[in-house]
């Protein structure tokens, strides 16, 4: 097998996720969907890491789970607020720029 | 030469074997987050594409990112997700009707030409040379050369990082933070308001619920003494759910007596 199967995984992963923030409606599935879009990119880094033979891209994974939790902390803070203020977690119902 | 290359850049037998079983999988899961409707078979269904992503990091000689991944992801995060989900509940957000008309089919398409054109890519392009594993990088060791690199070339990464980190943290308290508008108001303060009110109807407080003798649950309204039932003695969610029972049927002129005459 070859190593750049896990490419080929890690690009289906990604596109899958890029779907779900599209398509779906509820902040927390949504969040969870831009959540797997990173993953699928650590998954990237870590096979590039094992294809170069250097583990710069392990570093850059760890780095960017960091960035993932930081955003996970902060982005799950804020649907909490819209939720106490408009008593619900769809994306569509936050519209209030929009009138 | 041509063996070592075939050694070096084919993965192992066991690792094709793990691959193939779980690849799939990962990509069902994955799919099923899209698809299942309630949000909580989401979250499960992405602790599982975690935990095996995890499996692939250990599997491609990265076991110190393999287990944060595990303590981080499926540990923290998919907690702190649940604990979210708890929080804000199930509502109407969580149904799969499209509300933008077209936005389904359009997305799914925009989803098949990203696909295509980066599988198309990747099936495309050479590294020039063969891939070379992270065997030798990891000589000393996984966690030592990832400390190493950690700490001498991108330590400034580092620390920038580590501010990130700090700042997110305050940025979630202080969203969390629920200021009050007005003052907490005294119990005296709300004595004063209630008689000063409007009407002196809810002075005494709000009538119990219940029909006296017959019926004492909450789901039953109390009788004025005209016979009506009187609304203000149920509670309001009950009324939502529609739980509340006719008290008509618990007036004297209506009473089953089989049991009475039984006896």
């Amino acid at each position: 097998m070859d190593a750049a199967n896990y490419l080929y995984l890690s690009a289906l992963l990604f596109t899958i996720g890029a779907v779900g923030v599209v398509v779906r409606r509820n902040a927390i599935v949504v969040f969870m969907c831009i959540e797997l879009m990173l993953n699928a990119a650590n998954l990237s880094f870590v096979t590039f890491s094992r294809i170069n033979g250097d583990l710069n891209g392990q570093v850059i994974a760890f780095f960017t789970m960091v960035v993932a939790a930081c955003e996970v902390v902060v982005g799950l803070a804020i649907i909490v607020t819209i939720y106490r203020s408009r008593r619900s977690a769809s994306l569509d119902d936050a519209s209030l720029l929009k009138r | 030469m041509s063996e070592l290359a075939i050694q070096v850049g084919q993965t192992a037998a066991p690792e094709a074997y793990l691959f193939w079983i779980l690849a799939p999988l990962t990509l069902l899961a994955a799919l099923g987050m899209l698809l299942v409707k309630k949000a909580v078979h989401s979250a499960i269904l992405m602790a599982f594409v975690m935990i095996a992503l995890a499996v692939f990091y250990i599997a491609q000689g990265a076991p110190f990112l393999g287990i944060v991944q595990i303590v981080v992801y499926t540990g923290a995060v998919m907690m702190l997700f649940l604990f979210i989900l708890m929080l804000v509940g199930v509502d109407s957000s969580d149904s799969l009707t499209e509300t933008i008309r077209g936005l389904r089919p359009i997305a799914v398409l925009a989803a098949l030409g990203f696909g295509g054109l980066m599988l198309a890519l990747l099936g495309r392009a050479t590294l020039g040379r063969s891939a070379v594993g992270v065997e030798g990088a990891n000589a000393e060791g996984n966690v030592q050369g990832i400390a190493k690199l950690l700490f001498s070339t991108f330590v400034w990464p580092f620390e920038v990082i580590s501010a990130l980190l700090i700042t997110a943290a305050l940025g979630a308290m202080v969203l969390a933070h629920h200021h009050r508008i007005a003052e907490r108001p005294t119990q005296r303060e709300l004595s004063i308001a209630r008689f000063r009110g409007g009407s002196l109807a809810t002075a005494a407080g709000l009538p119990a619920p219940g029909v006296f003798a017959r019926h004492n649950a909450v789901d039953v309204p109390a009788l004025l003494p005209d016979g009506t039932p009187a609304p203000a003695s149920i509670n309001a969610s009950l009324k939502a759910r529609g739980d509340v029972l006719d008290s008509s049927r618990f007036q004297l002129g209506t009473v089953d007596t089989s049991v009475e005459d039984e006896k």
